[in-house]
Order: C-alpha cells, then structure tokens, then sequence
C-alpha cells in the first residue's frame, strides 16, 4: 500500500466580505496517496477551486483558514511564512489553473517563461540544462520543441494547454492538482489533453487531484473521488464504488443528470433550485432545500453534517443517505 | 413531409485580404456548400469542433450575416407557403423574422444589462407592433410562466444581473418565443450553464417544443447534449456537412471517419466502460474533404442516413 503524499484534515475556509463571512470550505477532510487520480466534483461555487488555491495557499487576500491542517508529504503547510511556501509551490506542489492557458505573458517566449520558473528554483542550473529539461518535458506532454522560440499568440489553445501542463510540471512535484484544465477546450482537444495528462501521470507516477464540474471527466480520470455541496463534501470514496451505488442524494441527482452517448437514451433528472448563500455558514444539511424526496430526518434538519462510513472508504453525509 | 426551413448549398466567405491596396483575395470558407432541411416540429443538431462553421451557418440562416450564395427557404405560416429567402419584400422579410428566432450562447451577454425584463421581453412585440400595449404586457406575463418563471410579477421589473445565469437563459428563451415562431436557432444554450441547470433548461426547451410546434436548430459541439434535444444530426467539419443522419442512427453506426473521431472524443459517465480509442490524421482528413474543388456528393446508406463521399468504401481507413 502506498503512502498517504497529502493529507488534508478538517480544513475550514471562509473569506471574509462586507455582507459577512462566506464558508467557502467547511470541514473538509481527504487524502491523496502516492500516484493516485483524486477527483473533486462540483457544481460552480461549490468550494471546489477555494480547496485547490487553500492547498497551495494561493487564496486571496480576505481569505482565512480558520482550523484545520494541510499535511503534504508529512510537512503542515498552514502557518508557514511566505517565503518557506514559495520552497513548496511547484518543488513539492503545482497546479494547472482554470483557463491557465490565457495567462501566458504574451510578450515573452513561451520557452523563457518555463525557464524562469526553473531557475526561481534551481538557480544553480546552467540554461542549457534548463532548455533540455523542457525539451525532455515537452516531449511528454507531445509538443516540438521549436514551441519554446513562440510567444503565445502563435499557438492554438490545446498547445497553449500542453505548454502550462509542461510549466507545472517543470520542478517535478509530487503532486499536481488540475482545475478545469480542459473547461476551455474543444471536445476533441479536451480528449487528447485528458490523454496527455494520464498519460504523464502514469509516466512520472504524480499523484493528481482532477477538479471539475463534469462527472464523465471525473469518472475517466480518477481512482478515488469527492462530491462537494456548498462547500462541504457530501460523499466521497472509490470512484467505481460511487458510481455504481451512489448514496448521498445530491450525488445520486448529478449522475442522472449528466446526458451520454452510449447506452440506453435515459430521461435526465433535473435539479430545481439554487445552492444556498454560504454566508455566515449553514447548520443544516446544506442540500435538504433541494432535496427531491426528503427522508423526514433531512426535512425536519435533523441531522448535523457528518460523514458515515457506508462500505470500505466509501463515506457518505448522513442526512441525505436516505432521500430518494 | 412539411418543412420549416431548407437550406440549399449555403455558402458564407469572408474575405480576409491583408491591405486596402492588395491585389490578391484571401478568401476564407466559413460555411462551404451545406445542404439540410428540417421538417415541421423536428430538431436537428449540428455538431462540430470550433472554427468548423456552425455559428456562422446560424447567423447566414437568420440574416444576421448576408449569406455569400445559395438557396435557403421557410416555410411562412402567414402566407402557408415555402418562401426563398432572396426574393421576399419587407414585409416577407418581416414575417420571417417573426417566426424565425435565436437564442444564443451566453445570457450574460446577450440581455440588455439596463433594461428590466418587462422591456426586454416586449421588445420584439414592439417592434412588430404586436397587440394593444396592454395586450403585449398581458402577453409578456403569460411567456414567463411558460418558461417557468413564477410569480411572473416579480421579475418584471427586475434588472439581467438580479437573475442567475439559468433564469437569464429563460428570459432569452421567453423573449424568442414570445413571437410564435416555428423555427428557432439554439447557438450552445446550455454550454455556460451548470450541470444541474442545464438539464431543466434542455427540459423547457424539450416541452415547448412539443407543446407550441416549433423546431430547433440546435447548434453544439457536445454530442451527447445533442443526443438529448434533437431527432437528427449533422456533422461539420471545416464549412461542410460530413454526415448526417437519425440521432440513435448516427451514433450506433456512425460511417465517416471524423464523426467516430467526435464520438469517441466524448467522456462518458462511467468508469467501468473504456471509450474505443479512435485516432485520424486531421491533415489527410483535411486534404479528403477541403481540397476537393467539388462539393462532395451525399450518399445515402439507407435509413435517411447520408454521408459525404464518392463511394462508402472510400471511408474504410
């Protein structure tokens, strides 16, 4: 059994804005081991980027981590000092943002920008060996190495998309998280970069947090995987095992919403409602509101938010196991 | 069957020259020799990658873009005739705008951020003097709750950025609608829309399709969405129609090479199936379908099933 790379315990986040405290992430708990796929699942402002940027403490300024602990490696990283972070960024930890591919400096070579990185954190590093390295990087994610005399406008978004998987992957972390990387993307690009990505994974042996609000990708991608709800995770466990018996309601209402190709043509299940303001927290199951067929516990509220182990490391939140 | 709408070779160029004083045009094929027609009441999908040319069909189809050549009719409720879209007089012109309507890809944009709703619902009534003016509020009242926004007295007044991102999407459905028209053109309605809204605002769509007749032209490059809303589809690959074909048809026996490509490029919501790899060469594929000077010719494999191409065999790569 491999060991536990990054262990993330009851992390709560909450930014702090005019109208009050938004809970952005409540109480969440996960592991990612050595060169697993985890996948963190979601509708839009379900918490799942404030996650990503609180692993790398990359949040913005009125961001606050109340409690809990960010362990990567056995090392905490809450509470470090800025310039013990900036070690751990991209050395240990990289990510692949949300629509990455549009935050190349268009002024400077695509090439040089990969080089600086590098040499922010090798500086002892002669530029040739610099330039091999991401020649050697640009081979595995499938681009020529004459990409790295362009600047950015000169490549379409797929390449542009390669280029920054090459980028996070420049000082060989440990741990890549990807948020969206394919959002932006035509379906045929998307399929060959989710391509390039397991294939680099399964080549470097990374360990990969996949985020996205796409279940299909989701259940391509990932071994293991969470569903968030208004910031907290609701189920989480084997991506199989969540597949073929979803428990948590809210889970059971995105699988049968997603429309696919093969396979019988299935009526969709649609979600009535909006996820609840997060402002100033929520004490209740955050779901119960929009829960199609409420169990009387989840109507009456009441249960707290708690995960219960189902089967074997498959958790599920309480209230909803019941729903219909 | 009845048509609303047949497009006979649509052609769409734009010229990209370089220079006022060049000499040489650089022409670019945005939509190069499309055939379809879609019957009364049915939708048809067109899917394709970006840049393949299906906004610009959708924009040449509504006249917002003159078209560069070809044929298209529709099929004029208030006449009970096929009209050529070449030859109508502004007041054909007028009609077709009425029962020809679009909804497009981002409700963030697409709606007057300083008019209320109220307005941007009775604009289109306005503007083809529709009704007394109560009549067109009484009118704008009853569209809201077809779409589903209730109690239709408070969203009225309200404002675009007072609404989520789905019930803008239904304030550009209910505007659309409003006229009766039997033939809309969808540009991606759902693409910028969350997983949970998307399916009740494809549901919506679904229902007043039924309910009021109208067909869609529902423009996407998700074929599984696709698979969803519409009776047919039409592949599109750099300005031309690949295939098309009955929905179930075209996905279970799909015949040209860049269709298997979009098919199995798609991520399908179970981990224990294994997507068929299928890899072509877009350059050839390139070469097959754009450097032919003549248009391809479609060739029926039965069950209303058409491909572009000499000969089937061709296709065997």
């Amino acid at each position: 059994m491999s060991k536990d790379i990054l262990v993330v315990d009851n992390l709560n986040m909450h930014y702090e804005t005019l109208e009050g405290k938004v809970m952005a992430v409540n109480n969440v708990t996960f592991s990612v081991k050595e060169g697993e796929s985890f996948g963190l699942v979601g509708e839009s402002g379900c918490g799942k980027s404030s996650v990503a940027s609180t692993l790398l403490q990359l949040q913005s300024d009125n961001a606050v981590i109340s409690s809990g602990s960010i362990k990567l490696d056995e090392k905490e990283l809450v509470g470090m000092t800025e310039s013990e972070l900036r070690k751990v960024r991209w050395n240990d930890i990289s990510i692949v943002f949300q629509g990455a591919m549009n935050a190349w400096n268009p002024v400077i070579k695509i090439g040089e920008q990969i080089r600086e990185a590098i040499r922010e954190h090798y500086p002892s590093n002669s530029k040739k060996e610099n330039t091999e390295k991401i020649s050697e990087l640009f081979k595995i994610v499938g681009l020529e190495d004459s990409i790295m005399d362009r600047y950015p406008h000169e490549l379409s978004g797929g390449m542009k998309q390669r280029a920054v998987i090459a980028l996070a992957l420049s000082c060989d972390p440990k741990i890549v998280i990807a948020d969206e990387p394919t959002t932006a993307l035509d379906v045929v690009i998307q399929d060959q970069i989710l391509k390039e990505i397991k294939k680099v994974q399964e080549l470097l042996g990374l360990s990969l947090i996949y985020i996205s609000h796409d279940i299909a990708v989701i259940a391509e991608m990932t071994d293991n995987m969470a569903v968030m709800y208004a910031g907290s995770i609701v189920e989480k466990g084997p991506t199989a095992s969540i597949f073929s018996n979803p428990r948590h309601a809210y889970t059971r209402l995105l699988l049968e919403s997603t429309p696919s190709v093969v396979g019988e043509k299935k009526k969709l299940r649609a979600l009535d409602g909006e996820p609840p303001s997060l402002i100033n927290g929520l004490d209740a199951c955050a779901f119960s509101p929009r829960c199609p067929d409420p169990s009387d516990d989840c109507k009456n509220g009441n249960l707290e938010m708690k995960l219960i182990e189902i089967e074997d490391g498959h958790w599920a939140d309480q209230c909803c196991v019941n729903c219909g | 069957m009845d048509n609303v709408i047949e497009v006979n070779n649509l052609v769409k160029n734009f010229d990209v020259s370089k220079g006022f004083f060049s000499r040489n045009k650089t022409i670019v094929k945005a939509v190069d020799g499309i055939s379809f027609s879609i019957p009364k009441g049915e939708s048809l999908g067109l899917v394709g990658q970006s840049g393949c040319g299906k906004t610009t069909t959708a924009r040449a189809l509504c006249l917002l873009d003159p078209k560069t050549s070809g044929d298209v009719k529709f099929y004029n409720p208030e006449a009970d005739e096929m009209q050529n879209l070449d030859n109508l007089n502004d007041d054909q012109v007028k009609q077709f705008r009425r029962n020809t309507q679009m909804i497009f890809q981002d409700p963030y944009e697409s709606l007057n951020p300083r008019w209320t709703i109220k307005d941007i619902i009775l604009e289109p009534l306005n503007i083809h003097n529709i009704g007394s003016l109560e009549n067109r509020t009484e009118a704008v009242v009853e569209i809201l709750k077809t779409v589903g926004l209730t109690p239709p007295e408070n969203y009225l007044p309200r404002y675009p950025h007072e609404l989520s991102g789905g019930q803008r999407q239904r304030v550009s459905i209910a505007r659309s609608l409003i006229m009766n028209p039997k033939f809309v053109i969808c540009d991606e309605p759902t693409s910028m829309l969350d997983v949970s809204i998307r399916i009740s605002i494809m549901d919506l769509m679904l229902d007043l399709a039924k309910d009021l007749q109208v067909s869609y032209l529902y423009i996407t490059h998700d074929l599984a969405v696709a698979r969803y809303m519409c009776n047919r589809i039409a592949v599109m690959f750099n300005g031309k129609i690949v295939e098309i074909a009955k929905t179930e048809d075209l996905l279970s026996n799909p015949i040209h090479p860049y269709t298997k490509r979009l098919i199995s490029s798609i991520p399908v919501p179970d981990p224990k199936y294994t997507r068929e790899k299928y890899e072509i060469n877009f350059d050839e594929l390139d070469e097959i379908i754009s450097n032919n000077t003549e248009n391809l010719p479609m060739v029926d494999v039965g069950n209303e099933h058409f491909v572009a191409t000499h000969d089937v065999k061709d296709l065997l790569i």
